[in-house]
């Protein structure tokens, strides 16, 4: 079931949905950046959002402003905040959160920013390090190849 | 308590001051014959004021001025030069001279950048600092050592236009003995830092800005 919690099958055309309890991302504004939790629906536009563990205050906010995760918590409509903290911190979904792919990326790119012009300098002489590894590497393996030519790969017919 | 004069301690005799005028005779009838004169002549200018004072002025000289450098820059930091014959470079700060301008060494060995001035607004200060507390600097490192020498432009003869040689500028032996005392010490401070081994590549290695690197964006 592609709404069971948990799913991310986004590139199939399925989508996260906005539920109570969904997990959001504000994409913008003065809380970009920090997750909060959909705790009751208001109209087309707009939920009422909570983020107790992540310093949101409980407001309404519109869908626009929110990215949506694959988490999803099991609340009820809504729930107050003192409530809403302990179920958060019971599923500990920070941690959660912190594990996926997405928020990763997003603290590469804040780390990146952060880096000093020695950090750069360091980043880049790591960089020419590895890539000097992989090229020792990629030259013992064309060498077999020489030694050893590998049969050519059967070029399929196109069918006309 | 009145004072009586006859009281007070006898005045010590003050001896005359010699004699401001003198009589000379003139010839001429009908003329008194003798005329008094000062000995030595009235001043031909005075001045309306006893104490001249300057007129008020919004101006100071450039001695008095008040040099501030960028709280990001203290002494330790490595710079990134900006402009100039050394621009690209990471030097290390090691003082404020006077006249508000950097005293900056590469060290030489390291980039080629001697022991220099510069002005602040031609470098980007680093968050990376080499600590120089135990540097010692020699005391004749000041404006007045690194002023600018003026060579002595050719003297143009009638037949030696072409032929005479400029002067070109060389480097004195103190500039270079001092280059490498000051040197040998950073270069100590250097060896002590954690990093030193990328420290010296970084301060060997110059800076440029890549392709999608906007500096307003950058840390640095």
């Amino acid at each position: 079931d592609p709404r069971a919690p948990g799913c991310r099958n986004r590139h199939e055309g399925q989508f996260h949905f906005v539920e109570i309890g969904r997990v959001a991302l504000f994409a913008y504004g003065p809380d970009k950046g920090k997750l909060c939790v959909i705790v009751d629906v208001i109209d087309q536009n707009r939920a009422l959002v909570d983020g107790p563990a992540t310093g949101v205050k409980r407001k309404q906010v519109n869908y626009k402003s929110l990215h949506l995760t694959q988490f999803k918590l099991n609340i009820g409509r809504a729930m107050r905040t003192g409530n809403l903290l302990k179920v958060w911190n019971k599923e500990s979904m920070q941690s959660k959160w912190d594990a996926t792919s997405w928020a990763k990326k997003i603290a590469n790119k804040s780390l990146r920013k952060s880096l000093s012009d020695f950090d750069r300098f360091k980043l880049m002489k790591a960089k020419q390090a590895r890539n000097r590894l992989i090229a020792i590497e990629c030259g013992k393996l064309k060498k077999q190849a020489k030694k050893a030519p590998a049969k050519p790969l059967r070029v399929r017919k196109r069918k006309s | 308590m009145s004072y009586c004069f006859s009281q007070m301690a006898p005045r010590k005799k003050v001896t005359k001051t010699p004699t401001r005028m003198i009589t000379k005779d003139i010839g001429g009838d009908k003329n008194g014959g003798k005329r008094t004169i000062r000995i030595s002549r009235m001043s031909r200018y005075y001045p309306t004021e006893d104490r001249p004072r300057k007129l008020r002025s919004t101006k100071t000289a450039f001695s008095s001025h008040k040099h501030t450098v960028r709280s990001s820059i203290t002494p330790g930091t490595v710079l990134i030069i900006v402009a100039g014959r050394h621009k690209g470079k990471r030097v290390v700060f090691l003082k404020q001279l006077n006249s508000g301008l950097l005293l900056v060494t590469g060290p030489f060995h390291l980039n080629g950048c001697p022991l220099r001035r510069i002005n602040q607004i031609y470098v980007i200060a680093t968050k990376t600092k080499v600590d120089i507390s135990g540097v010692k600097l020699p005391d004749r490192l000041n404006d007045a050592y690194f002023k600018r020498q003026k060579l002595r432009r050719p003297r143009h003869t009638e037949g030696e236009i072409f032929d005479t040689k400029k002067e070109v500028y060389q480097v004195s032996d103190e500039r270079k003995q001092d280059q490498v005392d000051v040197d040998k010490q950073v270069l100590e401070a250097i060896r002590k830092n954690k990093e030193k081994k990328l420290l010296f590549g970084y301060l060997g290695a110059m800076f440029s800005l890549g392709n999608k690197q906007y500096p307003h964006e950058m840390i640095f």
